[in-house]
């Protein structure tokens, strides 16, 4: 079957471990403020490929992918649950290790999607629906859905938050994220990523107003207290 | 059995390599293969560190000057100067090219218009008497091309069709075996070749023949000289060396004699780690030689090859920039299926980048196949990302054309080591070709006619099919061209500038290998696409030439893994290969290609007018086999897959090369998974059959904060097309260039 693709990056290395495939997937229902793939939201100017396609690409270039593996993100990937499925059963079939780089808001099938998943990627909007809200436009109880399947199949994690100077770049959230991480058992590493300026352009392209304007960026070496608490 | 060296040729095994010269024989029944990590490496002593202040604080004063000293008394020759130090007392290892470092030398062979029009450049003026001798009695090289060249060859060079053919200076990318000299000393080689000389009485003496003796007799000439300029230094290298120390003194030796009497573009060093490490281990065992000593002998040998210095024109150093002399050392590689040939020698020259800070010079080539230690490709990895210094090339695509002791001359070029040599040829612009074939063999610059039997085409929408078969004409009246330029040059070559030195250190007679290249690929395949799949209306001048194009509609472009126009370019360098191998070469030479510009492309997009693709006049080529700039939007291993996908085998043996940048946040978040990364991506690469991979792992804001700061990086070196170069030795529009390569993980 066919999907709603926005792009594909053959060679990604930071997505998952080793050398990978990443599969952008259209659609997205969440509009977090500091989105920087605004162009992913819907399914305008989507290339559309069918699951065969991908498994394709994948196999010719398994000499690079066989250490590494294929990765789908997006847009939110859990928005063509068949597809994805279709995708991540060819692809394991190949013997390639499969993630999921999600925000967990999905439309269900959460179950067999995660069947033929080896990694999470999950990114924390927000720990209680009020912050979660606040940053998506949308309620915690989806996420809570897909969290609970992934909790139920002990997947393994990648957690990442991003820091955003005025959202949650506080001594007190990141003491409550990891109060909040203790009821997942399976969490490989945590990934904090620092607020940047790379989408504003996209932005500007699309004629979409930017909510963040003037919020400064951050870097790597403003995460490392934060990382000093999780850790602590 | 020769058992005349049993003292220097203690404790080694094999019989065979002792009868007659036989480096690679010597290396596999010796050597000692490591599969360790980096873990015993150790830094410089303090010897070293004298030696380096001294060479750094020259080589500052030399970027300020321009050149640090010309010697205008005397000219090129094996033993034609007086000894010179660094830093006599700390030195380990000596030897000068002339009496002072630094110092540079007069090469008339070559040519007098070149040194005249360099000595000017700088302010000097070569000593009277010799300017005199080499203009009354000697010709010289290029007198001798311009002298049989024909007006289509010289019309071809003058619009730049044909452009850095080697007909003004050296032309280089000949290895001579060096090893051989630490091996066997200079009177076992003159031996040989006496044999070898006499051998030839006993067959027909025809021009061949009588050419191969009296290059004999010049080879055994400067076997004496290569010993007598030992002999300044304190040296007796007419018998083989007797500890590691010996070993590196008599092999550096043989390459100074090299670049003593040689100015090629690319003199390169060969494969001599490995070779070494025979003798080093010999003497860490006997307890002649520690860790530190040893990595001090390398680090000192190091040194020198850095500053090996030629003297170049400015327009020279437009074309080539840096400085780079390519002293070549390939490291690594396999012995067959399941031995490497890594040894922890292979380390220490790595590690001097660590020593002595990362440094172009020599040109560290890693010869990869996936069945290296996995140690040591990790190691490769991590010099890579911290030096981007380090370039990586297919032993499994060469090893089964070359067998296990080859090296790279130059970039890209592999050869059998003392058993083949190279006729370099510069390149072909094949972007410019296609225009004549569109124009009517009109240069679309200058305006003259270049091609004749060629009318310009009138239609209003170019028609590919139309477009290939005069492209095929055009293709093939240009290889008829650049192969009489290349015979030419290399007959004129070997009567007026041989290489008597080096070719001492080659078995006699070796196989010759004539190097073509190609230019503007990227850039002809894409035309060729847009022709082919989209609309290409040519814009024209008064005199009916395209000026420009105008494209409507999408096409494919080569550098995304789209094999409709990834095939035009697999079909084109075939192609053009087939046409220059239907024509007999010089000696008998066999053909081969490269795809290759080093930094030229920068030179030859300003001299190319707009192209189909696109392309607007003036602008850049990509580099080398690269995908233009931007074009590759498919991530890093599209990119890379279409590269891999042009032949090698009996189409572009003379190599393929690809450089590739990448941010190093893209490349992963830690040291670890960043090597690991690496390592996974070159297995990646090669396993496909590509040949050639240069890796800079950087960020481009680096890159232009050096552009405005370059004293903030004095030491940033950056891979270009088959080289490595200091970024602040660029020029400005080259540093651009480099700027606007594509930058994989760049959001």
């Amino acid at each position: 079957m066919q999907g709603y693709i926005d792009s594909i990056e053959t060679m990604g290395l930071v997505d998952g471990p080793g050398i990978r495939m990443v599969v952008f997937l259209k659609g997205c229902q969440l509009r977090c403020l500091y989105c920087h793939n605004p162009e992913t939201w819907d399914y305008v100017h989507s290339k559309i490929m069918t699951s065969d396609e991908i498994a394709d690409m994948v196999k010719n270039n398994m000499s690079y992918y066989k250490n590494g593996g294929v990765t789908f993100s997006g847009g939110e990937p859990l928005l063509q649950p068949k597809f994805l499925i279709e995708c991540l059963k060819k692809i394991k079939q190949l013997g390639i290790h499969t993630a999921l780089d999600t925000a967990g808001h999905g439309i269900g099938q959460y179950e067999e999607i995660l069947d033929y998943t080896d990694l999470v990627i999950l990114d924390i909007k927000g720990i209680t629906n009020e912050g979660y809200k606040y940053v998506t436009g949308q309620n915690l109880d989806e996420f809570n859905k897909f969290i609970e399947v992934v909790k139920q199949k002990n997947k393994k994690l990648w957690i990442r938050q991003v820091v955003v100077p005025g959202i949650n770049n506080t001594v007190e959230y990141m003491k409550d994220l990891k109060k909040y991480l203790k009821q997942f058992n399976n969490i490989e590493k945590v990934e904090l990523l620092p607020y940047h300026l790379y989408g504003v352009e996209k932005y500007k392209k699309l004629g979409i107003p930017y909510r963040l304007d003037g919020v400064e960026p951050l870097n790597d070496e403003d995460m490392e207290p934060f990382y000093a608490i999780l850790k602590d | 059995m020769n058992n005349k060296f049993d003292l220097q040729w203690r404790a080694f095994q094999g019989t065979e390599w002792k009868d007659s010269v036989n480096v690679a024989k010597f290396i596999e029944e010796n050597y000692t293969e490591y599969t360790g990590d980096d873990s015993f490496l150790v830094g410089p002593t303090e010897k070293t560190k004298a030696v380096l202040a001294k060479v750094d604080e020259l080589t500052a004063l030399e970027l300020k000057k321009g050149v640090l000293d010309i010697e205008v008394n005397r000219v090129s020759g094996i033993d034609n100067f007086e000894p010179g130090y660094i830093d006599k007392d700390n030195e380990v290892i000596v030897g000068l090219q002339t009496d002072a470092p630094l110092k540079r030398i007069v090469n008339p062979y070559g040519g007098m218009r070149m040194v005249e029009q360099a000595l000017s450049a700088y302010g000097y003026e070569l000593n009277s008497d010799i300017k005199k001798h080499f203009n009354t009695y000697r010709r010289t090289h290029n007198d001798g091309v311009f002298s049989a060249y024909t007006s289509d060859i010289r019309k071809a060079r003058h619009v730049g069709l044909l452009t850095g053919l080697p007909d003004a200076y050296g032309r280089g990318r000949i290895i001579g075996d060096y090893r051989r000299i630490a091996l066997y000393g200079t009177d076992y080689l003159m031996e040989q070749k006496q044999a070898d000389f006499k051998k030839l009485e006993e067959q027909e003496l025809n021009e061949y023949n009588i050419r191969l003796r009296e290059e004999l007799t010049l080879q055994y000439n400067a076997l004496k000289d290569i010993a007598k300029m030992a002999e300044r230094y304190g040296f007796n290298i007419t018998q083989p060396a007797a500890n590691a120390k010996e070993a590196v003194q008599w092999l550096y030796f043989g390459y100074l004699a090299a670049i003593k009497e040689n100015n090629g573009a690319a003199m390169s060093l060969g494969r001599t780690s490995t070779f070494l490490d025979i003798y080093i281990e010999r003497d860490i065992k006997e307890g002649r030689l520690t860790e530190e000593t040893a990595q001090e002998l390398i680090d000192q040998f190091i040194i020198k090859l850095r500053i090996a210095r030629h003297l170049r024109t400015p327009e020279y150093n437009e074309l080539f920039a840096g400085d780079p002399t390519w002293v070549t050392e390939s490291i690594g590689g396999m012995l067959n299926e399941t031995k490497s040939l890594v040894t922890k020698n292979s380390f220490r020259y790595l590690h001097t980048l660590i020593n002595l800070s990362s440094a172009p010079e020599p040109n560290m080539t890693i010869l990869w196949s996936d069945k290296l230690p996995i140690n040591f490709k990790n190691y490769c990895s991590k010099i890579s990302i911290l030096t981007d210094s380090i370039q990586y090339e297919n032993d499994e695509e060469m090893r089964p054309i070359h067998g296990s002791d080859y090296a790279i001359a130059c970039c890209v070029s592999a050869m059998t080591v003392g058993k083949q040599m190279q006729f370099f040829g510069a390149r072909c612009n094949l972007a410019k070709a296609l225009l004549y074939s569109i124009n009517g063999g009109f240069d679309e610059v200058k305006g003259d006619k270049v091609v004749e039997g060629f009318e310009p085409m009138t239609d209003e929408y170019l028609d590919y099919d139309k477009v290939m078969e005069s492209y095929n004409k055009m293709m093939d009246k240009v290889a008829k061209t650049y192969v009489d330029a290349m015979n030419i040059i290399h007959y004129m070559h070997d009567k007026y500038a041989y290489e008597a030195g080096q070719m001492a250190l080659h078995d006699t007679d070796p196989e010759k290998l004539m190097a073509f290249g190609i230019a503007g690929f990227s850039v002809a395949v894409d035309s060729l696409s847009a022709i082919k799949y989209a609309k290409v209306k040519p814009i024209r001048n008064e005199n009916g030439i395209a000026v420009d194009f105008e494209i409507e509609g999408d096409f494919p472009k080569y550098g995304n893994d789209d094999d409709r126009v990834d095939q035009i370019g697999v079909e084109l360098a075939q192609s053009f290969y087939d046409k220059l191998a239907s024509h007999p070469l010089y000696k008998g030479a066999k053909p081969t290609l490269s795809i290759l510009t080093i930094t030229s492309n920068v030179v030859y997009g300003k001299k190319t007018g707009s192209t189909p693709d696109g392309r607007k006049a003036g602008v850049a080529f990509a580099p080398g086999a690269n995908p233009m700039h931007g074009r590759d939007t498919n991530g890093a291993i599209a990119s890379l897959n279409s590269v891999a996908k042009i032949k090698y085998k009996s189409c572009c043996e003379d190599g393929i090369s690809n450089t590739f940048s990448i941010v190093p946040s893209a490349l992963g978040h830690t040291e670890e998974e960043r090597i690991q990364n690496l390592t996974n991506l070159l297995d990646g690469y090669f396993t496909r059959g590509a040949q050639h991979l240069n890796v800079n792992v950087l960020n481009r804001e680096t890159l232009i904060d050096a552009m405005e700061n370059p004293d903030k990086y004095p030491t940033l070196t950056i891979r270009v097309s088959g080289y490595a170069v200091r970024f602040n030795r660029l020029s400005k529009e080259q540093q651009l260039e480099v700027i606007n390569r594509t930058f994989h993980g760049t959001i």
